[in-house]
């Protein structure tokens, strides 16, 4: 294990999480909060110290890095950055304890957008921008942004292992050769869409900080908002621009770099984007008839529908409406759209439309083989044959996500919150949404939670986020045997 | 003509054979001493020992002064180096190369001037859409393409139930109820050109043009219900197979596929999204039975070994598959298969034989008018496909004006993606595809010599 070359990752992450936070500080300084700017700059200092320290244990790193080294340094990573970027919540006096401060940052790194607070619009402002950039840093990963912007390492192609580590999806793949090359164009594309966003928000009146914050929030498929009702109370300009952006940060981000490279046939016969756009469709039409009788008009039951479907999908997981009271059958579409979550390479959470593709085909050929044990067949997406070894570690993900919901579902229930609590608590924190349903529901917090029970789901959060082995190699006794 | 083939394996011999009865000289190459010694035992031909695609060796060929090259080694890759080289030499040269990795197709055809080809043959393919066409019309007997597979003649038997025996040339079209030419009779063995008052009768076998969109016309009208095959059941996952399969499903007949090697049925699968792929003996019995080889509409035999699919196409006949389709890799066989009810049998060589037999032949004819010539009726008859070109006499003037030489007859006008049955109104014009068939051979050098 190449110990020095983990250590020098971590400095630079930390130094960058510090970079970050002098938007945040400054926020805090012009508008006279004098408790957060503080907690911010000792924060900065501390991160300042803890990454020199690391850079300077680390001279005379090997280059040798592995895929080993690229799972745990992307594990310990992410682990690390929450355990800082968490202190300026908890020294600016705004969360009661640690652990609720470590379960917010988590929650953002990790695009959640679970909260424990049941008022967030008493926060700072520095606290707030703070809260919404951690799920725009989160979304896109910020190992990706390292090798955006470290100097190139020459001919090594151990960036990849962290990308592979990092990046939603069963099969990461290159989208030009050049490593370096692919981060920058995923943060550029995905720097440009925010500003989009932003401007869509602006144009629609709202205030220039809540949309930088929301644009944030929305890039990332986060969830953190500004306000205590969420988007309720924007206009329904505000809430169908934010609808269709969710939609949009919920796609694979290579499909963006084909159609800006004018490759439009390979992005429409995409068939996970096919899926996911099916499933947004489908699912808004359905909710949309089964919940009219509530809405004054059929455009307010589709407006609404259609905020939700989308909101969850990606898992945003804003709410403009308590969807907890809608009828079984909606809330059911919403749970099952939960899991499925966005595509694989986008912000979104969740099991991702991949992998339920991977899986129906898996399951049909194993039928199949079945009714005639000879049958040979060998899984296709988009028209290409697909690695065996990518279907076998589907069905492992798929097992391995079962076996964590239920441990998680068993200590949480520790307690005494009522099995569709704790049930909707746990799938929301491993498919980071946010908001579950019942105790947990869009209008309610998980403040209630134990301590043990919020660092259940934190760590939940980060096994949803990284796709589960990057936190499970941590726990694994080969992974730190010496070699 | 001077001819050189390249490659001294079975499509290399058979084609000799083959053009040495056409009269021509021919000239071998290949680098296999013990081969060669058998094969100048048994035909009058020179051999040349070397490696096909160096430049001497193709020199000590003759192949500057030879009119053709065929490069039939089991290499594409040599096949295209040796054409290249060679017309690279002797920019007359005509040249044929095998070409069968399907990946090669479309830069083949998109660049053939850059290889210097004149040709393309590939018999898997060629065999591939052979069976095809007997799939979806099981009630031919033989179909000659012409003007690149939009006008066909067909050969079919009139039996004692046929709607169309007893009926006479100029009621013909009314019984059938479209536009059919008979263009010829085999009768007694002895060809037939008839006339408006000729009358069929049963046991003869006909020879028909058709537009190919009417061949499903004329076969109801003959009584012959053609069942479209729905379930294709093929043994053996070699090249031919997923020619055939991709042709079978697209005109959406379920495929199923026997291959006993694990890993060509995962390439097999991956390259055959739709087709069912099983990975077992196509000879056990066992395997076919719980795969429904009993409600399967055809079986094909394609595997790599001869015994093999003889056994698999016994079996399905005693199973009671209406349709049995046997490959053969060795020519030789075929007498023995034909005292065997094997159904229909495909000769990928053969067909690929056939093919530049027909190249020669065209190119034999001179001025290249002659795009192909098909021998039907036993040999006693030619059809042959000209191109009209600039100096072709009579263009755009109605055939009722027209005299045409005794025997000589045109069969169809193919007008772009148009085909035309013949009648006194119709035309000709620059670029269409006609046609002609007469008695005997070798009479049509040009399109100019059917007229009178």
């Amino acid at each position: 294990m190449n110990y020095k070359m983990i250590r020098r990752f971590i400095a630079q992450i930390l130094a960058v999480s510090a970079v970050f936070m002098i938007p945040a500080w400054l926020i805090s300084w012009s508008c006279g909060e004098e408790a957060s700017a503080d907690a911010f700059v000792q924060t900065m200092l501390l991160i300042g110290v803890i990454s020199g320290g690391l850079a300077f244990l680390c001279k005379g790193a090997s280059r040798v890095f592995h895929a080993r080294e690229g799972m745990v340094c992307v594990g310990i990573c992410w682990i690390v950055l929450s355990l800082t970027g968490c202190l300026p919540f908890y020294l600016s006096g705004e969360y009661p304890s640690y652990i609720d401060a470590f379960f917010e940052i988590v929650s953002g790194f990790t695009t959640t957008g679970a909260t424990t607070l049941s008022d967030v619009e008493v926060l700072p402002k520095g606290i707030i921008y703070w809260r919404c950039f951690s799920q725009w840093l989160g979304g896109m990963g910020v190992l990706v942004l390292l090798l955006a912007i470290i100097p190139s390492t020459g001919g090594n192609g151990y960036t990849m292992h962290l990308l592979r580590a990092e990046s939603p999806g069963p099969d990461v793949g290159k989208i030009v050769p050049r490593m370096k090359k692919t981060a920058v164009i995923l943060y550029v594309l995905y720097v440009v869409l925010t500003i989009i966003n932003m401007l869509f928000l602006v144009v629609g009146k709202m205030p220039l900080f809540e949309a930088l914050c929301t644009a944030f929030s929305t890039a990332g498929t986060g969830g953190f908002s500004i306000k205590n009702d969420s988007m309720a109370g924007y206009s329904p300009y505000l809430r169908n621009v934010t609808t269709v952006f969710m939609a949009l940060f919920g796609v694979n981000f290579s499909c963006y770099y084909l159609l800006l490279i004018g490759q439009f046939r390979s992005v429409f016969k995409d068939e996970e984007l096919r899926l996911y756009l099916g499933l947004i469709f489908g699912s808004i039409l359905l909710i949309t008839l089964n919940i009219r009788g509530l809405y004054d008009s059929l455009w307010d039951a589709l407006h609404h529908a259609a905020f939700q479907v989308s909101s969850i999908i990606t898992s945003t997981c804003y709410a403009t409406t308590n969807y907890d009271l809608w009828p079984s059958f909606a809330k059911t579409i919403l749970m099952c759209l939960m899991v499925t979550g966005a595509c694989a390479g986008s912000t979104g959470g969740g099991f991702k439309c991949i992998r339920i593709l991977l899986l129906v085909k898996g399951i049909r050929r194993n039928t199949r083989q079945v009714i005639s044990p000879q049958y040979v067949k060998v899984i296709r997406n988009n028209g290409r044959a697909i690695n065996e070894q990518v279907v076998t570690n589907t069905f492992a993900y798929f097992a391995a996500y079962v076996m964590l919901m239920i441990v998680s579902i068993l200590l949480i229930s520790i307690d005494g919150y009522s099995f569709g609590t704790n049930f909707s608590a746990v799938l929301a924190s491993m498919n980071n949404m946010g908001p579950g349903i019942e105790a947990v529901g869009p209008t309610c917090n998980f403040s209630g939670y134990s301590a043990f029970s919020k660092l259940v789901l934190a760590f939940d959060m980060l096994a949803g986020r990284l796709e589960l082995f990057p936190i499970f190699v941590l726990f694994s006794r080969d992974m730190w045997r010496r070699r | 003509m001077n001819i050189i083939i390249t490659g001294d394996g079975r499509v290399g011999t058979t084609l000799a054979r083959g053009l040495l009865l056409e009269g021509h000289d021919v000239t071998l190459i290949d680098s296999s001493e013990t081969l060669q010694d058998s094969t100048t035992q048994e035909y009058d031909v020179l051999i040349v020992k070397g490696n096909c695609a160096a430049m001497d060796t193709l020199l000590d060929a003759g192949v500057k002064d030879a009119d053709l090259l065929v490069a039939a080694t089991g290499k594409d890759e040599i096949n295209l180096l040796c054409c290249t080289t060679a017309h690279g030499i002797n920019p007359n040269l005509h040249t044929i190369a095998r070409i069968r990795n399907p990946e090669y197709t479309n830069q083949i055809y998109a660049l053939r001037h850059v290889f210097g080809l004149s040709m393309v043959v590939n018999p898997e393919r060629q065999a591939a859409t052979e069976i095809d066409r007997l799939l979806k019309y099981p009630g031919f007997l033989r179909r000659e393409t012409f003007a690149k597979g939009k006008a066909e003649i067909v050969e079919l038997r009139i039996d004692g139930k046929c709607k169309l025996c007893n009926v006479s040339m100029t009621a013909l079209n009314n019984v059938i109820g479209c536009k059919v030419l008979v263009c010829g009779v085999l009768r007694n063995g002895r060809a037939i050109a008839p006339t408006g008052q000729f009358t069929l009768r049963e046991g003869d076998r006909i020879f028909v043009t058709a537009p190919t969109e009417n061949l499903t016309k004329l076969l109801k009208s003959m009584g012959i219900i053609t069942r479209r095959a729905r379930r294709v059941m093929l043994c053996g996952g070699d090249r031919i197979s997923v020619y055939l399969t991709q042709m079978l499903e697209k005109d959406g007949i379920e495929v199923t596929l026997i291959e006993q090697d694990e890993e060509k049925c995962k390439l097999l699968s991956a390259a055959l999204p739709r087709a069912h792929v099983l990975h077992g003996d196509a000879t056990d019995q066992a395997l076919l039975e719980s795969n429904g080889i009993s409600t399967c509409d055809a079986l094909v035999a394609l595997t790599g070994l001869d015994e093999l699919n003889m056994i698999i196409s016994l079996y399905g006949q005693t199973s009671g598959v209406p349709h049995v389709i046997t490959k053969l890799g060795r020519i030789e066989n075929r007498r023995l298969v034909d005292t065997l009810s094997l159904g229909s049998v495909v000769a990928p060589k053969d067909l690929c034989c056939n093919a530049i037999i027909r190249y020669v032949r065209a190119m034999h004819n001179q001025t290249g008018a002659a795009i192909s010539v098909h021998s039907i009726a036993e040999d006693q008859m030619e059809a042959v496909e000209f191109l009209v070109g600039e100096q072709t006499l009579h263009c755009d003037t109605p055939l009722k004006h027209i005299t045409l030489k005794p025997n000589v007859l045109i069969a169809s006008i193919t007008h772009g993606a148009h085909m035309e049955i013949p009648a006194g109104n119709s035309r000709f014009t620059k670029g269409d595809t006609l046609v002609v068939v007469t008695n005997g051979r070798g009479l049509l050098q040009q399109l100019n010599d059917i007229f009178a």
